[in-house]
């Protein structure tokens, strides 16, 4: 059996959880899938019914007081447990925020194999599970296969299935409600509410084209280089996380999963390597260009159109071009 | 407080990716190597804890006698001592291996903290840290972006999703894993350089026992599925032919 952990807040699940049911639809073999939901009483419940549409053999919806608000060391307690009340081959997780604060504990206590990050599965020649997953920045792929006893734990990148590829079936699989065993007083992260920061003063969504700077800007110094096209396109700049990080751009117009996801007519991307964290936020944009001297860049896998080239040969040419 | 940091020596980031014969590795030959930068991160935040609350920071590293290198910066910037578990061909090894690793070398410190990186910039397993609290049997919290200590008790603002963020407090000892960007980076300077000569970087030998849990069969360049249009011939041609596409096909500006 496969064991899918969904990932829901207030009830709602998040889109990743249907990708993860997706790829454990894709193992061959049509092994019965479970899925699990946590949380305290109501939002797990909630969350299991619209489970329930996809194409599985059951839903569990995990409860307990100490499960809401979420913490490491109760989703790990009662994962634990519930682990070893299923006995799954595998479980998979989608690699959120959430998964990766917890799930490597959870390996950890159960001296399992854990595989992050992973954007497919394969069988390999002697029929055992083979699993694809980026290395070095995404500049290399590796096949990796999990060593020791089962379950083996997996958590699949963002994007990697699409949500809309996880099979409903033709009548809602059974849903289970089930007290989580778990003791309270042994939860030692005690977590506030949630919060954004301050409001923000630009709103990257709205933008029709966007000109976003990388690391290959090299100083703050240089920023004008890319100001100078945002002007001749009237487009807002945007900027990877490093510059933000740096401070040479504020952090209200950092682009990718931990800034602002945008959807632009036009995305100029100038000396960024395209991380998957950078990916994410920008990747539905209507249409890419990537500027990069790097012909190897895995920008240029989501661009419609590249150069290689010099950014700072090549944006003086173009702002000339477009203002002729 | 007395902190360990957690540093991974890994390719600098302009290297070009070569795999080995075996296709099973890199080339290592042709690597020049940094300090995985969100280690540089928790490093500073570490230098940063012990001049408000005193104490001491201790670097510590696994991977072979090359790692040495980041473990004599980091002493340059500020750590008072440095712990190397020395091993040949342990580049490669899953996290389980390294925070086995790490977990054997820190666990009679009785360190107050012990910080990491959120992840590593070579294998990206974002692991380590978190496999190491549990085998230290420290409450611990991920991709950190401001910690404020509180005599016992450690608070600390998590980076979520999408801009959001949360506090979160726990009892010491605590293993935390710093985000990129929670502080501005200092640079070693002459004098630090001079009294990391003077600092002891103790090696001691990899723990027995640790089984990876898991194994590469193969490394490649990814497989392109190449949708660009590369628009090629001198900036000033490639220009203009870019902003004809723009123009007239994809109809955006
Ligand atoms: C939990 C987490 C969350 C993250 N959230 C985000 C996020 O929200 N947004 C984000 O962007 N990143 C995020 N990151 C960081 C991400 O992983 C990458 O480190 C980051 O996106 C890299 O930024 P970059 O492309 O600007 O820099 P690099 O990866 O250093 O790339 C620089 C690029 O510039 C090119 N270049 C250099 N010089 C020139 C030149 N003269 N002309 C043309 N090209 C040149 C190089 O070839 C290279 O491709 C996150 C990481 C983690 C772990």
């Amino acid at each position: 059996m496969i064991l899918v952990v969904a990932e829901q807040r207030g009830g709602t699940l998040n889109r990743a959880s249907w990708e993860t049911i997706a790829a454990a639809q894709h193992i061959p073999g049509g092994v019965p899938i479970v899925v699990a939901v946590l949380g305290g009483s109501g939002g797990a419940t909630t969350a299991a019914a619209q489970l329930a549409a996809a194409a599985v053999h059951e839903v569990v919806a995990v409860e307990h007081p100490s499960l809401e608000p979420y913490t490491a060391d109760g989703f790990t307690a009662a994962l634990q447990s519930l682990i070893g009340q299923l006995n799954p081959t595998s479980v998979l997780f989608p690699h959120t925020y959430q998964t990766r604060d917890f799930v490597p504990k959870l390996a950890a206590r159960l001296d399992r194999a854990l595989l992050t990050d992973v954007t497919g599965t394969k069988p390999s020649d002697d029929g055992a599970l083979v699993f694809v997953r980026p290395m070095f920045q995404g500049k290399l792929t590796a096949d990796v296969r999990p060593q020791g006893p089962a379950p083996h734990l997996v958590t699949f990148q963002i994007g990697s299935y699409r949500p809309d590829a996880a099979a409903r079936g033709s009548s809602p699989a059974p849903v289970k409600t089930v007290a989580a065993t778990l003791d309270g007083a042994s939860v030692r992260q005690r977590p506030d509410q949630p919060y954004q920061e301050a409001r923000q003063a630009v709103d990257l969504s709205q933008a029709e084209r966007i000109v976003s700077v990388g690391r290959g800007i090299k100083g703050q110094e240089h920023l004008s280089v890319a100001q100078a096209l945002a002007d001749a396109l009237k487009a807002e700049l945007a900027a990877s996380r490093p510059i933000c990080d740096a401070g040479w751009l504020p952090m209200e117009r950092q682009v990718g999963s931990s800034g602002q996801t945008v959807a632009p007519k036009l995305y100029v991307a100038l000396g960024i390597s395209g991380a998957i964290q950078h990916l994410v936020g920008m990747k539905g944009s209507n249409v890419i260009v990537a500027i990069n001297k790097d012909p190897d860049a895995p920008i240029f896998e989501v661009a419609d159109y590249g150069i290689v080239g010099d950014l700072f040969e090549v944006v003086p040419a173009l702002v000339k071009a477009l203002n002729e | 407080m007395n902190i360990a940091v957690c540093i991974k020596q890994v390719p600098t980031r302009d290297w070009q990716p070569r795999v080995n014969d075996g296709g099973t590795w890199i080339r290592d030959r042709d690597v020049t190597f940094e300090t995985n930068e969100p280690d540089a991160y928790a490093l500073e935040e570490a230098l940063r804890l012990k001049e408000k609350h005193g104490g001491s920071v201790v670097a510590c590293s696994v991977g072979p006698e090359r790692v040495a290198q980041v473990l004599r910066e980091a002493l340059a910037r500020g750590a008072d001592r440095a712990i190397h578990v020395e091993h040949a061909s342990v580049e490669a090894s899953d996290a389980f291996v390294i925070a086995g690793a790490l977990a054997a070398a820190v666990r009679d410190e009785r360190f107050d903290l012990v910080l990491t990186g959120l992840q590593s910039d070579d294998q990206g397993f974002a692991q380590t840290g978190v496999v190491l609290a549990e085998r230290l049997g420290f409450a611990h919290a991920t991709i950190i972006m401001e910690v404020q200590i509180e005599s016992s008790t450690v608070r600390v603002k998590r980076e979520l999703e999408g801009g959001w963020f949360q506090w979160v407090a726990m009892p010491l000892p605590a293993v935390l894993t710093i985000q990129s960007g929670i502080n501005h980076l200092r640079y070693a300077t002459l004098k630090g350089i001079m009294a990391a000569k003077k600092k002891e970087i103790r090696k001691v030998a990899m723990p027995a026992g640790l089984a990876a849990r898991q194994h590469i069969v193969r490394l490649y360049a990814p497989q392109k599925v190449k949708r660009t249009e590369l628009i090629t011939g001198s900036p000033a041609e490639a220009a203009k032919t870019l902003v004809t596409r723009l123009r007239e096909t994809a109809r955006v500006i």
